[in-house]
């Protein structure tokens, strides 16, 4: 019961101290906005950011189109996720795969992800496809470094007793380099899901400028509307915000053994 | 028995390897070179046969040789070094404020439970917000000139660099720490002889994303605001369907990020280099 406390005490402590500083920031826009410290058209104030956040969000019907972005961005997720874990064990497990194909997709990657999108569209046109297919691309990348280097990385000592127990080809990615490349992919995720939230943004801007988050955002830009552009801002933020939350849930909870190692 | 035999090997050949005669591994180098070029070979002769079969129509595709002419003919005017060279100043100078504000930021919260405590859940809110949401909103603040590029790519920088500083440092083992406390090591020993040690791979890792990162955004910024470098060149080059100058300039935004990869492999390896120098 009192380590229920403490554990109690120690939670409100850490969201004591990370509340301290957005509550500070706020409170201080509010006032520089207020007293005319800075140009309202540079920072509007709470309010306006409020009211602009309610029309978009109600009256213009974002939330439907939102869905739409998370939606893209999840399928493009998933898909690039899945494929990046597959290609990478095949590279890491494989010496033939490897000195095929490593230094060509080394050579790819180095294309930032953004250089690909004239290319894309002329090639997927500016349809849904072309976005997802942007996005797969974004969540595989870093999905492939972390794995291959993870599994790369699969202490010696294991895979010399696979070999003792005479574990199939099988065996051997289930019960040795998944697991202790587990760590290393639950990084390439997460970056993965942020790297495609990232790549929906990216395309929306580039690949047909409309509705949607992107869009909002290009259009407040180009009205001068700072309250328009930081409700878009914001919006990305979340949005963001809650996919990481959600990665670092899902991570810590299959990383638990490492914690209960100690 | 095999067991053992094995794990004996492992050390005196990696020894022997570093010893060996630069002959041998140049020509094991020539092979894994060799390999690794059969990928590209044969998608450059798909395209070549693809195009020359008039599969895909030349909007499309354009033929390898046009392509490498109008590659030949940036490269002859200087037009591409131009821009190459444009981008490359930009990122070089913001990636150096994003490292080092990244490399600072990233330590105070690996270090101190509490400076975490205040500053993540901030951190992470500005972070999640993708670098290319933070360019119209900064265009409203500081136009569309040089100083908007540097703070652009300065932040895409900054966030992987954070976070893998911190996480690093947080992940060096608590009985190594307690090892330090144990030799009456300072504030200061510890950190540079236990943490930061402990803490370099993933420093590694913060730096090679942050790069990426940075370049990313480069592209990002250029591609929306710009009327040079080599972002420029690709919305020009799609404004005018000309995908030949399209294909040149995504070449050499690859060539110089894998460049800059390879840079950042060879000081890593030298790093690593110097550090079991250290502890023999």
């Amino acid at each position: 019961m009192s380590l229920a406390a403490t554990l109690q005490t120690k939670r409100a402590v850490k969201i004591r101290r990370g509340l301290t500083l957005p509550v500070l920031l706020l409170a201080l826009w509010e006032v520089s906005s207020h007293t005319g410290l800075v140009d309202a058209r540079f920072l509007p104030s709470l309010e306006d950011v409020f009211l602009t956040a309610k029309r978009e969000l109600i009256d213009n019907n974002l939330f439907g189109e939102l869905g739409f972005s998370l939606f893209r961005n999840i399928a493009g997720f998933f898909i690039g996720s899945v494929f990046g874990i597959l290609f990478a064990t095949l590279l890491a497990l494989s010496r033939l795969a490897d000195a095929l194909i490593t230094p060509t997709f080394n050579g790819l990657k180095q294309i930032s992800l953004l250089a690909w999108i004239p290319l894309i569209s002329i090639w997927f046109g500016f349809g849904e496809q072309a976005k997802i297919v942007f996005v797969a691309i974004a969540a595989f990348i870093p999905v492939v470094l972390n794995t291959y280097e993870g599994m790369r990385n699969a202490p010696r000592d294991l895979i010399e007793v696979g070999h003792a127990l005479k574990f199939t080809p099988l065996q051997r990615i289930m019960r040795i380099f998944l697991p202790s490349a587990l760590p290393s992919i639950a990084t390439g995720v997460h970056l993965g899901l942020i790297y495609s939230w990232l790549a929906t943004v990216g395309a929306e801007y580039f690949l047909a400028v409309g509705p949607g988050v992107g869009g909002l955002i290009i259009a407040g830009r180009e009205r001068f509307d700072m309250a328009l552009v930081m409700v878009g801002v914001i919006i990305l933020g979340l949005v963001g915000f809650i996919l990481n939350r959600l990665a670092a849930t899902v991570e810590s909870y299959l990383l638990r053994w490492r914690v209960s190692a100690h | 028995m095999s067991t053992a035999s094995k794990s004996v090997s492992v050390a005196p050949a990696s020894a022997q390897l570093r010893r060996a005669p630069r002959k041998l591994l140049n020509r094991r180098a020539l092979d894994r070179f060799g390999i690794a070029l059969i990928v590209p070979l044969g998608l450059l002769l798909a395209w070549w046969i693809a195009s020359s079969q008039g599969w895909l129509p030349e909007q499309i595709l354009p033929s390898p040789a046009y392509v490498s002419s109008t590659a030949l003919e940036m490269v002859t005017s200087g037009e591409i070094f131009y821009h190459a060279g444009a981008s490359l100043q930009r990122v070089v100078i913001g990636f150096l404020f994003g490292a080092a504000a990244g490399l600072t930021l990233g330590m105070a919260m690996g270090l101190s439970r509490r400076v975490d405590d205040y500053v993540r859940p901030l951190f992470l809110a500005f972070a999640q917000i993708p670098t290319l949401g933070w360019i119209p909103l900064l265009m409203l603040i500081f136009g569309i000139g040089e100083a908007l590029k540097i703070i652009v790519i300065a932040k895409g920088a900054l966030v992987p660099m954070t976070i893998n500083t911190a996480a690093g440092i947080r992940a060096v083992p608590a009985s190594l720490v307690e090892v330090g406390h144990a030799l009456r090591f300072s504030r200061l020993q510890t950190l540079r002889l236990i943490v930061l040690p402990g803490a370099a791979p993933s420093l590694f890792t913060g730096i090679r994303y942050g790069l990426t990162h940075s370049w990313t955004a480069l592209v990002a910024v250029e591609l929306l605001a710009s009327s040079e470098g080599l972002g420029y060149l690709l919305v020009w080059g799609r404004q005018m369907f000309w995908l030949d100058v399209v294909i040149v300039a995504m070449v050499a935004v690859g060539a110089i990020g894998f460049l800059m990869d390879k840079g950042l492999d060879a000081s890593e390896i030298l790093v690593q280099r110097w550090k079991q120098g250290e502890d023999s």
